[in-house]
């Protein structure tokens, strides 16, 4: 119990201090998770609106594995994406291992089946007389799908959500593709993983709540975007 | 019109939101990626020992080490005079620079302390990899570490003999030791040799927790069960954590159980820990380190220049004798002896 009084105390002490070491993992946590979101949102996006309007050989099988890819290990994708980064791997001579990039691309992975998988089911949830009526109002193909994302935003905005709450949350690829090196590739989870290995529960503790804080704020950014406009 | 005007605007407002927020974010990213040249330090920046040196001056505390508290910063450092602050920091053709270590050297924070005089000094970018022994030697024999630090002596000469590594020199020693509950279920604590007391736990099965990750510690373990012989694999008192030196320890003070550690983890964790020590001294506990550069025979991609540049570093009488100092202030005694140039 003292540990957790001793932890909150901590959090507070370290933002109030704005401790530069502090400040520095949260924003890469915070930047690294970012990005990787943006990334896989685009991928993602397409990726789900070419599957869900689209019917092709193989398409159930598609989709099953990107709904597995949902459940994805971060651990076993952080040993798969270390394994090609390499020096001696197949992707070696990017020279980006125990960088943030590699971070980027790792958590990438995670949430692009996410994200995917998310567009797709909301597209498709889209009653399929709308597409008619919008083509039969005489609308190009871009139109059309502008207006059938803009019909899904709710759940876009969803999707997005939970792609990044699953990869800032994410310490087993974090750790295997970036090394947890002090000023480079340390974010907040590893630094918990580390402070908890050292026994230094309390500052692990400052630490956690400071990731839950900063995920909170992320997430109320993005509901206060999404539930600005009425539902339609 | 008016309707349809209104929303028009309502979407172009949430997509300016959208955007101005992914660039704040995205800058805030670059910045975070960009190396600051703030020297690097653990987030630990509350706890005392010497791993929070922000302004750790290039040359070794050469004032007396009777002033504590290294988290303050010390604006007279910076007032003395050091030739190697005042010169240019060199650029290496090839900066980037893989140390494959153990997570002793981590845990202590003594790499904390020392990486960021070593990039300061030589302008090589050290990317330290914490893991066993064991598999820090893997990493060198695949070609993906340049240098290794590491406490594993029969590991490193078939290491050595193998042809992954060259340049083998001794770094420091420090010791390993028993520790567990006070009560001492097993009545340890009096025993002779570290056989004998693992004898004893062996005998009335108290819980023992081992690393089981083929670090140095384990091997060294291992090497005792052996000389012991028991074979404590499988048994239920008889338990493996697979993780890190701090971890086990944690471990093992909740389930109030045997252990065996470096010393200097168990220095910088007692505090939490509430496990004695029982055994300790015997010759067979002694804990050397050793630094091995790669074979850059191996492949062109290592970087020998840089693996020289750190075992040289990290063998000079400058380091060397920060080591000897390292954790004197926290704990009142040394964490690691330092012990370069002496025969085996």
């Amino acid at each position: 119990m003292d540990l957790i009084v001793e932890g909150i105390i901590q959090a507070f002490v370290l933002l109030v201090h704005g401790d530069p070491e502090v400040m520095r993992v949260a924003a890469l946590s915070l930047g690294i998770s970012l990005a990787a979101t943006v990334i896989s949102l685009f991928i993602g996006v397409t990726l789900g609106t070419a599957i869900g309007l689209t019917r092709f050989y193989g398409r159930r099988f598609l989709v099953s594995l990107i709904n597995t890819g949902m459940g994805a290990p971060p651990v076993v994708v952080g040993l798969i994406v270390t394994i090609m980064l390499w020096r001696n791997g197949p992707l070696g001579v990017l020279h980006i291992l125990y960088t943030p990039y590699a971070m980027v691309i790792a958590q990438c992975v995670i949430s692009l089946p996410i994200i995917t998988g998310f567009t797709m089911a909301s597209i498709q949830q889209v009653n399929p007389k709308l597409r008619l009526q919008i083509l039969a109002l005489g609308a190009s193909h871009g139109q059309l799908l502008w207006l059938l994302l803009r019909e899904t935003r709710l759940p876009l905005l969803s999707a997005v959500m939970a792609g990044f709450g699953a990869i800032i949350s994410e310490v087993g690829a974090s750790m295997m593709v970036g090394g947890n090196i002090t000023g480079q590739t340390r974010v907040l989870t590893t630094a918990i993983v580390m402070e908890t290995g050292k026994g230094d529960f309390g500052l692990a503790f400052a630490l956690s709540l400071i990731l839950m804080a900063l995920v909170y704020l992320v997430n109320l950014v993005l509901t206060l975007i999404q539930q600005r406009s009425r539902p339609r | 019109m008016i309707n349809l005007s209104k929303r028009k605007f309502r979407t172009m407002a949430t997509s300016s939101t959208l955007l101005v927020v992914l660039v704040l974010l995205l800058s805030l990213f670059a910045g975070a990626c960009s190396p600051s040249p703030a020297s690097p330090t653990t987030p630990a920046a509350t706890t005392p020992p010497v791993a929070t040196t922000p302004t750790a001056p290039p040359t070794t505390p050469s004032s007396p080490a009777t002033t504590p508290a290294p988290t303050t910063p010390k604006p007279t450092a910076t007032a003395t005079p050091a030739p190697t602050a005042t010169a240019a920091v060199p650029k290496p053709a090839n900066p980037e620079l893989i140390l494959a270590t153990t997570t002793s050297t981590a845990d202590t924070g003594l790499l904390d302390a020392i990486l960021p005089m070593f990039e300061k000094k030589t302008g090589y970018k050290v990317k330290p990899i914490a893991v066993g022994s064991g598999q820090a030697m893997t990493m060198g024999e695949r070609g993906e570490a340049d240098v290794l630090l590491v406490h594993s002596p029969d590991a490193e000469l078939k290491f050595i003999q193998n042809g992954h590594g060259i340049n083998r020199r001794l770094v420091m020693h420090n010791d390993f030791i028993i520790i567990g509950p006070s009560g001492d279920p097993a009545v340890i604590k009096g025993a002779k040799s570290a056989i004998e007391a693992l004898t004893y736990i062996a005998g009335s099965r108290a819980i023992f927790i081992s690393r089981g990750d083929n670090s140095g510690t384990d091997a060294l373990e291992k090497k005792l069960w052996k000389t012991a012989v028991i074979d404590p694999k499988g048994q239920t008192w008889y338990q493996e954590t697979g993780q890190g030196m701090g971890a086990t320890l944690n471990v093992a003070a909740e389930k109030r159980a045997y252990t065996i550690t470096d010393r200097g983890t168990y220095l910088k964790t007692r505090k939490n820990l509430n496990l004695d020590i029982l055994v300790e001294g015997d010759k067979v506990l002694l804990n050397v380190y050793h630094v091995i550069e790669v074979n850059p025979q191996k492949s062109d991609k290592i970087n020998a220049a840089g693996a020289k540049a750190f075992s040289d570093f990290i063998v000079s009488t400058e380091i060397q004798e920060f080591i000897g100092k390292f954790g004197v202030d926290a704990y009142g005694l040394p964490l690691f002896f330092p012990d370069a140039g002496k025969p085996e």
